[in-house]
């Protein structure tokens, strides 16, 4: 099913719709199929204007099986569209799915408007001919719901035939099998007469550029790439899989030709350990992970703030604690990236909003480390890594130079003897990044490690004056980033809202378009979005106490809001949501009505 | 890695301005002085030289190398060794660790990093003690070993590192002690000349905590009868004018045998080139503990493809055949539509 929905959603990008999708399947390679664990549902808005969430509720529900009846009815709002594929509603995966009674029987869904399709039978009747196995026959009838569907919303059919011949084209059989699957739901939405109408959702007049559908895991596997390329620094990745991570390894993989090295390590300590090493060596040294493979770096990431060497961490979230929910959302991470590891050790923390903007972040997060020569913290989540949207593409001349200067000769002279020395801890004055020495470079031999280090010279300390101007020392590094790093935008009514909602992470399509309604109903609401979660941007503290509201919802229980509430002494309000499920629109609408209370 | 010629050094070049703080009497002292020893003579830079620590009372060894060097965490430094190695081949890698660090903390990251065959020399200080902790039993203490945290005996099967390594796939696998200045030096430059992951095991006297451990069989009085060399093409010989031997007995596996009783051509050969490393196993459990005639220098040396270098070809070959990394196609190498 996430293969039909992926492809729906691309024939909908290239004809024009903007879009959103939200992906949202079982833990379990093959969950049983039937029940309620097992199903795998893929939802998908298409719109002719600029849209920034996966939809509230669906006003088509296509259900293969009871379960899927069953799990989802309840996403969909009274007088929606829903499509069952009857030949699935036997007694026995009724009684799988946990129906009493056949909800097809029991006027349980006459607020809906229910088309009753048999597609397993028709998918059979129509690929049995070409000499498919009875069992093979019902395998296609996912692309029989496509087929149904692409007539339904009037998309072309030409690229998804030809498609359906490219993926399958190493066994021409399943082709021939899912494109007769394909074309008998086309025609069948056609002829059956069951529909009043297609619908026609005309293309989103969106700026002028190249566009492509990306996934969040993509994107942010281009902008490393990128990010590579733009400080001419060979990338390395190392990495232990976990899901919903694993696909920027497999990505980055694939392009060793960009000089890309993936280093699939033993385990998740490894994993950064390899990447600290690759650091020092001089290349863009990044992981990833989710969430219980931080906890298991956190050590190493102690470690990567001592030597103070580039390193990107990449955290795309999962509900947990623990291995909690694999394949679902959540952003319950950002106080452990801000806290979680031992001594005062402050490091960049930076959050993608949308799936295409995990380009643009994965280059600042390099631009950081690199410039500051520290580790760098980005946090992704579930659904920015699965979900899509149509990205218009960057112009490669137009993103920044990385470009990083090495260390190539001594930075100390002795006052009484007049030797010069290489120190490895004697700092840019601006930055406070200390310089990066490359092994191979003649007369600048150093040790660095984890033990602490004396100012300047870099050799093992223990004073108790020195920690403490050292400990100081990082953390101002990290604080005085914020005067390179741009200010937070306000949107909406910015002069006069009674209420600002801030918001970071994946939460910002779900804010705007909340906003959006409440103003549009005559409120007066403004939002904005955090970026950089680390240092704070300069002025986030004057722009919080502009407004007599603060609003901040997050998918998980209050964290950002913790944080600005202990930083700007500032009455922050949370909303929360720990369902492993994106917020919607709608549910944000109704939170920022509650909180303004009758004000109108 | 610089293209200037090697320049002609010594010990003093190699050795850095810090002051080596080690207790008095340990063993760890003539390890690095075997170590500043031997790098001039093997024909490479300072500046190319790279030692990568964990934790642990070896783990300073490089704060004392007059080379580029990392001290990092408990456990780690094979895997941050294996990142330094892939992304610089231009480099000479060594990883400096104890047996806690190496087989207990570490144990995940010693294994893998053997199995790959990264070019990275391991030098394993077996102490069979905690140092820096001040006096636990070790992943290699003997069994029944008393100590702080055993009072009443250790209840811990030991580990072999010998046999760990045998069987984590290792091409290079040795033994040396810290009594023997010249047997160190040359078992350090063979697996320096190794391609590929090595494990050199350094018997090592910790003498405040485990004082005398490996006397029994390092002392020079008792050497003699107590070591046994392995040299690779040569029938297995030790004692006083070669008297002991080892056979292979096909039920008891490896015997120490007097030679006048079996005669010389019924000793093994040894072949540390053997492509199946069971015969270095038994040889490696011929003494239980430092206690027994014990096998010394390299138990395996087998030529297999370097890590670093199969991965080095894969991203050739992926240039070659794609050529260099063109981003704006990269970005454009999904489905694309214009907007006008």
């Amino acid at each position: 099913m996430q293969l039909t929905g992926d492809r729906f959603t691309t024939s909908s990008a290239l004809y024009g719709n903007d879009l959103a999708t939200l992906p949202d399947f079982p833990a379990e390679i093959r969950a049983p199929a039937g029940t309620l664990a097992g199903v795998s549902a893929f939802q998908v808005h298409i719109s002719d204007h600029d849209i920034t969430t996966p939809g509230d509720a669906p006003t088509v529900l296509v259900a293969m099986n009871p379960a899927a009846l069953h799990s989802q009815l309840e996403r969909v709002e009274p007088g929606a569209t829903v499509i069952i594929n009857v030949d699935a509603f036997d007694d026995r995966s009724l009684t799988k799915a946990g129906y009493d009674a056949n909800p097809l029987e029991d006027n349980s869904l006459d607020a809906y408007t229910v088309y009753e399709v048999p597609m397993t039978s028709l998918t059979k009747g129509a690929v049995q001919p070409l000499g498919v196995k009875p069992r093979d026959a019902e395998r296609s009838k996912n692309f029989f719901a496509l087929g149904l569907v692409t007539w339904m919303y009037t998309r072309p059919v030409e690229k998804t035939i030809d498609w359906i011949q490219e993926r399958f084209a190493s066994k021409p059989l399943v082709a021939a099998a899912n494109l007769a699957a394909f074309k008998a739901g086309h025609a069948f939405g056609e002829t059956a007469e069951l529909f009043d109408h297609p619908y026609e959702v005309k293309p989103a007049v969106l700026p002028a550029g190249t566009y492509t559908n990306v996934t969040g895991n993509t994107a942010l596997s281009w902008g490393l790439i990128a990010a590579s390329q733009l400080s001419k620094l060979p990338l390395f990745l190392g990495s232990y899989p976990i899901t919903p991570a694993s696909d920027i390894l497999h990505e980055l993989s694939k392009h060793k030709n960009f000089g890309v090295r993936t280093f699939q390590a033993e385990d998740e300590i490894a994993g950064i350990g390899a990447a600290v090493g690759a650091a020092y060596g001089g290349h863009l040294g990044i992981t990833t992970t989710s969430g219980p493979g931080m906890a298991l770096k956190a050590e190493t990431m102690g470690l990567a703030v001592n030597l103070e060497l580039p390193l990107i961490i990449i955290d795309v979230q999962r509900g947990g604690p623990s291995t909690g929910l694999p394949t679902k959302t959540e952003q319950a991470d950002l106080l452990m990236a801000y806290y979680g590891r031992h001594g005062e050790a402050p490091l960049p923390i930076v959050a993608p909003k949308s799936p295409s903007h995990c380009f643009e972040v994965a280059i600042e997060a390099a631009r950081l480390a690199l410039k500051w020569r520290t580790p760098v913290i980005l946090l992704s989540d579930g659904y920015l890594a699965n979900g899509t949207e149509p990205w218009r593409l960057p112009d490669v001349a137009d993103l920044p130079d990385l470009t990083v200067e090495f260390a190539t000769e001594a930075n100390h002279v002795d006052d009484e003897t007049g030797t010069r020395a290489f120190w490895p801890y004697l700092r840019d004055p601006e930055t406070l990044a200390r310089p990066w020495a490359l092994p191979g470079t003649p007369d600048l031999m150093h040790r660095i490690g984890g033990l602490e280090k004396q100012d300047g010279t870099g050799n093992v300390d223990y004073d108790p004056v020195n920690h403490e101007k050292m400990v100081h020392i990082r953390q101002a590094k990290i604080d005085g980033i914020a005067a390179h790093i741009p200010d937070v935008e306000v949107t909406g009514d910015v002069d006069e809202a009674d209420i600002l909602v801030v918001g970071w992470g994946s939460t910002w399509g779900a804010i705007d378009g909340a906003v959006a309604r409440v103003r549009a109903a005559g409120h007066r609401a403004a939002a904005t979005h955090l970026v950089h979660l680390n240092p704070f941007p300069r002025n986030l503290g004057d722009v919080l106490r502009r407004y007599p509201r603060v609003l901040v919802p997050e998918l998980n229980l209050g964290q950002l809001a913790h944080q600005l509430r202990a930083e700007f002494l500032v009455d922050a309000k949370s909303v929360n949501k720990v369902r492993g499920l994106p917020f919607t629109a709608s549910e944000l609408e109704q939170a920022i009505l509650d909180h303004l209370g009758g004000l109108l | 890695m610089s293209d200037t010629l090697v320049p002609i050094t010594t010990k003093k070049d190699w050795s850095s301005d810090q002051e080596v703080r080690w207790c008095p009497g340990c063993g760890d002292y003539s390890i690095l002085s075997a170590a500043q020893l031997l790098m001039p003579e093997l024909g490479i830079k300072r500046e190319d030289t790279v030692f990568v620590s964990g934790i642990g009372c070896a783990a300073r060894f490089p704060y004392y190398m007059n080379t580029y060097g990392m001290h990092t965490i408990h456990g780690r430094a094979p895997a941050i060794a294996t990142g330094l190695a892939l992304a610089r081949p231009d480099l000479h890698v060594f990883v400096v660790s104890g047996d806690g660090d190496a087989l207990s903390i570490g144990g995940n990251h010693l294994i893998h990093a053997l199995r790959r065959n990264v070019n990275i020399t391991i030098l394993l200080f077996n102490n069979q003690i905690y140092g820096l902790t001040k006096g636990q039993y070790s992943p290699t203490s003997e069994l029944g070993k008393v100590t702080k945290s055993t009072p009443f005996g250790s209840l811990d099967q030991p580990f072999n590192p010998i046999s760990v390594a045998l069987g984590a796939e290792a091409t290079f696998v040795a033994r040396t002690h810290d009594m023997d200045r010249q047997h160190m030096m040359d078992t350090f430059r063979q697996a320096f000349e190794h391609k590929g992951s090595t494990l050199v095991e350094i018997y090592q006297n910790c003498n405040v905590f485990n004082d005398g451990a490996f006397e029994g069989i390092t002392a020079r009085q008792v050497r003699e009868d107590m070591l046994i060399p392995l040299r690779h093409g040569e029938p297995i010989r030790f004692g006083a004018d070669g008297a002991k031997g080892v056979v292979l007995d096909p039920q008891r596996g490896a015997q120490i045998v007097d030679v006048a009783d079996v005669g010389e051509d019924a000793l093994l050969v040894h072949d540390a080139q053997r492509p199946d490393p069971g015969v270095a196993f038994i040889l490696s459990r011929i003494a239980t503990g430092p206690h027994e005639p014990t096998p010394i220098g390299v138990f395996r040396a087998v030529e297999r493809q370097e890590y670093g270098q199969a991965v080095n070809h894969q991203l050739a070959a992926a240039q070659e055949q794609r050529g260099p990394g063109d981003l704006g196609a990269l970005l454009r190498s999904g489905a694309t539509w214009d907007v006008a």
